[in-house]
């Protein structure tokens, strides 16, 4: 029962607040009244009832103030671009808790539970889920150096030098023993992956440095959680024994190992589920969130490393997903992933800043101090020393530069608060310290590092991401690559990395695939996955373009289909050869014209009309090839239903009619019938080409006086050359007529056909 | 084995060693696992690669093949293929796949640089793989030949490889014709892609950069067929 004490009634509207003489009872606007011998009071028409909703009410004011910063950063590009966004969130952070702190009430503090169960995962997710796999795989190796060697001797260096720091006399920390120090050494020593994606997001670094640093932050995770509760079960008894380091690496193999096999089974589960979600695609999106949520947790409650299961389920179920899910979920997951990791990052970097404000601080000028110094000692000699062992086994050597970069861009976040966070202070009564220097240690390398990273990396001419969308005859030679070193590899002999991976491949496509792969999309090999993506791509940017006028800026040249064929003597033309991705060229340049048209008639919003055609999956598509072909069977036949005579085989009749399906640019010499055989020539490649031109040229008549006679539907099936040369004005002319021809031709999906049904085109 | 062993093949090795890059023990590795293919001969036919089961699942097994008898991967002027090779044909093809050497000292290095039939670059390799594609020998990959690349790529995907196949090519072949040629009237005709424009539609992947297996110093003939 909700009830308003009689100093909050002035927040109360007027009618309840000046009846409200009664101490104990009120209204609220659930459930009825308790009987009372009071008089009778008026029904409260307002009331303010805020402890109902507190706690998601001030989750989602917090959210909404984290989103409405970053709009305005985004809104100040001179600041953004020299301050990194991280730096300035935690500086909101510290202003919003300075406020409220101001106001007296106590301001909270990011507490480890919310932080690892709720604000964690949807960053690790999103980087997981979208981990580019090839140079990952091909990076591995040093990766993992640097992450389980390197994070071992940034533990053992701070945790030892500091030690050694704290027996001096003159500082007042001889309380701190051995185990505590390596403790904070461990929680100090892990690089933080939600800090290098803040900061490396920004810089655009070369892909190869990025998934160095970025995967060591992934990846050191199992050395934190061992060595963590390692220090933190022992720091109480005072000793460590060999048992217990051996216990130590055998807990490390089992975190990591099991961690990322629990990882593995949910990402299967989730691809074999999404096997089947045809029929429910709405609820395609939740099924990868879920699964992945759940992997994460199942990994916590054994005290396996949750951020690897987390990275493992979602590297595992992306190709296999991606394979069955509908565009639109795919959309949905690409946005939702992206949103939810903003959203965490923000209020991530905010709570640091309020967490600082509100926390209890015990500064130690010596112990903070040595912190800093020795962080970014331990780090460069590590990342030296390693580098010169990684080069001896790496083809592609890392420059100083490279080494430079990794050392510099080692940053430390919030899991290392939240680590700290979670010391309970009874055992470690110098918890405060540790979190001042921890808070300290977060930013200094938040904002010195994060602010010079960006000049230092133009300094330094280190190489940037290559912004260039993979071309298809890059992947042609990648594949091909791969098959002859495998080749060149069993040639002489030797079992190779590329030897096993072919067979993982090959395993791979025979077994998995199929298991987990609905339909036809199974047995698809990738070049052909990555040619229909790009087809697919290519045609969507032609709808967004708003005109078909281009193709989009990957082709900029004026060089089409007909500038590469060979030259073929006209008798072998006139038969052409019709491929499956011809037609689906011709069928989407088709399904554009028909929703230009369809958008002026009925003046749709473009967006929702744009969705349609592109809903379904590939299914549809390769039920749409096999109609396709069966219209083409007609098409041949198609002569029995002209009222000309019946033309001799090989006819231009006949070829006309092949034509309509190819929109390759034949010209047929009209050697016989010089005036009455229209010759159309059709450019798909490139609209510019003045060879193609317009059915009102050919036929010397106005296309909008062309009957609806067999003859003339025949003529229907000629394709139009793309509107896009021909402007605006004729376009709406024809933009009927268009309508009734094209619509023979095209299979536009069942949306359309639904709101035109007219009589079929063929009997 | 003990033939291969005596003194003048130690010297042979180490022409050939100087000659392709490889050390003393990979070269004699190398000429056993020859000999093994060749049965003991001197002279390697297409036959014996082609009966290396693991190399039967490949895709393009006869491309790969076909490169250790192309006359223009042995860096001699030559053109054509031929029907036998000897070990130092195969190793000069099998240099092209070796990692950049770390071992040497910088006189090695630059005395190998001198040797011109040394060179290990982006070009060389590149041009392998160039000559792979262009099999009638006439300096540029025609529309058929790439189309041939492509369905071989795909010749394990049944009918359905071969369809698209030849949308993938033509795809591709426009691709590199817009990348060299910029602009083309509607008449002109892009004969074919030339080495320099194969070079530059590979930039992007630094394909020199991957083009090589790690040769382990051990003799691996008695564990692989």
């Amino acid at each position: 029962r909700r009830q308003l004490r009689p100093s909050e009634a002035g927040a109360a509207s007027s009618p309840s607040h000046n009846r409200d003489t009664s101490e104990n009872h009120q209204k609220s606007g659930h459930g009825g009244t308790q009987p009372t011998n009071h008089t009778k009071k008026p029904f409260p028409v307002l009331s303010f009832d805020y402890k109902h909703v507190k706690q998601p009410f001030e989750i989602f004011l917090w959210v909404l103030l984290a989103s409405l910063m970053k709009l305005g950063f985004h809104m100040m590009p001179r600041l953004s671009s020299i301050v990194p966004e991280s730096c300035l969130l935690i500086v909101v952070g510290l202003l919003v808790g300075g406020i409220i702190s101001l106001v007296g009430e106590k301001p909270p503090v990011l507490d480890s539970h919310v932080f690892f169960l709720y604000l964690l995962p949807p960053i690790i997710l999103d980087a997981g889920y979208f981990l580019p796999i090839r140079p990952f795989t091909e990076n591995i190796g040093t990766i993992l150096i640097f992450a389980v060697v390197g994070t071992l001797w940034n533990a053992f260096f701070i945790g030892g030098v500091l030690y050694g720091v704290c027996q001096i006399e003159g500082t007042n920390l001889h309380t701190v023993t051995l185990l505590p120090c390596l403790l904070f050494g461990s929680i100090i020593s892990a690089v933080d992956p939600v800090a290098v994606l803040a900061v490396f997001e920004e810089i655009h670094i070369n892909e190869l440095l990025h998934i160095l640093v970025f995967g060591e932050s992934l990846l050191n995770d199992a050395v934190t959680v061992v060595l963590y509760h390692l220090f933190e079960e022992y720091a109480g008894v005072g000793t460590v024994t060999v048992i217990d380091v051996f216990l130590g690496i055998v807990s490390f193999l089992v975190v990591s190992l099991g961690g990322v096999m629990v990882g593995a089974i949910y990402g299967v589960l989730a691809a074999f589920t999404s096997r089947f979600t045809a029929h429910a695609r709405v609820i395609e999106p939740l099924f990868v969130f879920v699964y992945s949520y759940m992997a994460y947790l199942s990994a916590e409650v054994f005290h396996l490393s949750g951020i690897m299961a987390l990275i493992a389920c979602g590297a595992i179920m992306r190709p296999y997903v991606e394979a069955n899910i509908s565009h639109k979920s795919h959309t949905t997951i690409k946005y939702f992933l992206k949103m939810s990791s903003s959203v965490s990052e923000t209020l991530i970097f905010i709570f640091l800043g309020v967490s600082t404000v509100a926390g209890s601080h015990r500064w130690n000028w010596t112990f903070v101090v040595v912190t800093i110094i020795l962080c970014m000692v331990a780090r460069v000699l590590g990342v030296i020393g390693l580098t010169h062992v990684i080069n001896k086994f790496r083809i592609v050597k890392l420059t100083t530069k490279d080494q430079f970069i990794i050392a510099y861009g080692g940053l430390r976040g919030a899991i290392a608060f939240s680590l700290g966070f979670l010391l309970d202070s009874n055992r470690f009564p110098m918890r405060d310290m540790f979190l001042t220097a921890i808070i300290t240690v977060i930013f200094f390398t938040v904002f010195v590092q994060g602010m010079t990273i960006r000049p230092l990396v133009d300094l330094l001419a280190v190489k940037k991401k290559q912004e260039t969308k993979r071309s298809i005859n890059e992947e042609i030679h990648t594949q091909f690559l791969d098959h002859l070193l495998t080749g060149i590899e069993d040639i002489c002999g030797h079992y190779g990395h590329h030897h096993w991976k072919d067979k993982l491949n090959r395993f791979n496509k025979k077994y998995v695939k199929k298991c987990l792969i609905v339909g036809e999309r199974s047995k698809e090999p990738q070049l052909i996955a990555f040619y229909h993506k790009m087809e697919m791509k290519q045609a969507i940017e032609l709808v967004e373009s708003g005109g078909g006028v281009k193709l989009p800026s990957a082709m900029p040249s004026t060089v089409s289909m007909q500038n590469i064929q060979p030259k073929k003597t006209p008798s072998e033309r006139a038969l052409p050869q019709i491929s499956k991705s011809r037609e689906e060229e011709i069928r989407k340049i088709l399904r554009t014209n028909l929703q230009k048209t369809r958008q002026r008639l009925q003046s749709y919003n473009r967006h929702t009309l744009m969705a349609d055609p592109y809903e379904d999956g590939w299914n549809e598509i390769l039920i749409k090839k096999k109609k396709m072909i069966e219209f083409e069977k007609r098409i041949s036949q198609m002569n029995n239903y002209l009222t000309v005579p019946a033309p001799p085989p090989d006819s231009p009749t006949i070829a006309r009619a092949r034509l309509a399906s190819d929109p390759q640019a034949w010209s047929i010499k009209p050697a016989a019938d010089a005036g009455t055989i229209p010759s159309i020539k059709v450019d798909l490649a490139s609209p510019q080409t003045p060879d193609s031109v317009s059915m009102v040229d050919e036929f010397g008549k106005p296309a909008s006086r062309v009957p609806r006679e067999p003859e003339d539907e025949e003529e229907g099936l000629m394709m139009r050359p793309p509107l896009g040369e021909k402007g605006e004005k004729e376009e709406q002319e024809e933009g009927k007529e268009q309508q009734r021809l094209l619509r023979c031709l095209s299979d536009p999906g069942p949306a359309v056909a639904e709101e035109e049904e007219d009589e079929p085109f063929l009997p | 084995m003990g033939a291969f062993h005596s003194v003048p093949d130690d010297h042979q090795y180490r022409i050939l060693s100087e000659k392709t890059g490889f050390s003393l023990e990979q070269t004699e590795i190398l000429h056993n696992r020859f000999k093994q293919l060749s049965h003991n001969s001197d002279v390697l036919r297409r036959d014996d690669l082609n009966t290396i089961p693991d190399l039967a699942c490949n895709p393009i097994r006869s491309q790969i093949v076909e490169a250790f008898f192309d006359r223009r991967n042995f860096q001699k002027d030559g053109n054509g293929p031929v029907q036998e090779i000897g070990f130092e044909e195969f190793l000069i093809v099998m240099s092209y796949f070796r990692p950049p050497s770390v071992h040497m000292t910088e006189e090695q290095r630059e005395e190998l640089r001198r040797a011109k039939l040394r060179c290990k670059n982006a070009s060389t390799i590149l041009k392998v793989l160039f000559n792979m594609h262009d099999t009638d020998n006439d300096g540029t990959i025609t529309l058929e030949e790439y189309r041939h690349v492509v369905e071989e790529l795909l010749s394990r995907s049944g009918s359905l490889g071969k369809e698209t196949a030849k949308g993938i090519a033509d795809a591709a072949m426009l691709e590199v014709a817009s990348m060299s040629m910029g602009r083309m009237g509607p008449d002109e005709f892009y004969a074919g892609i030339t080495f320099e424009h194969f070079l530059k539609i590979l930039k992007g992947i630094e394909i020199e950069t991957r083009m090589h297996i790690r040769f382990l110093n051990m003799d691996t003939t008695l564990l692989c067929k």
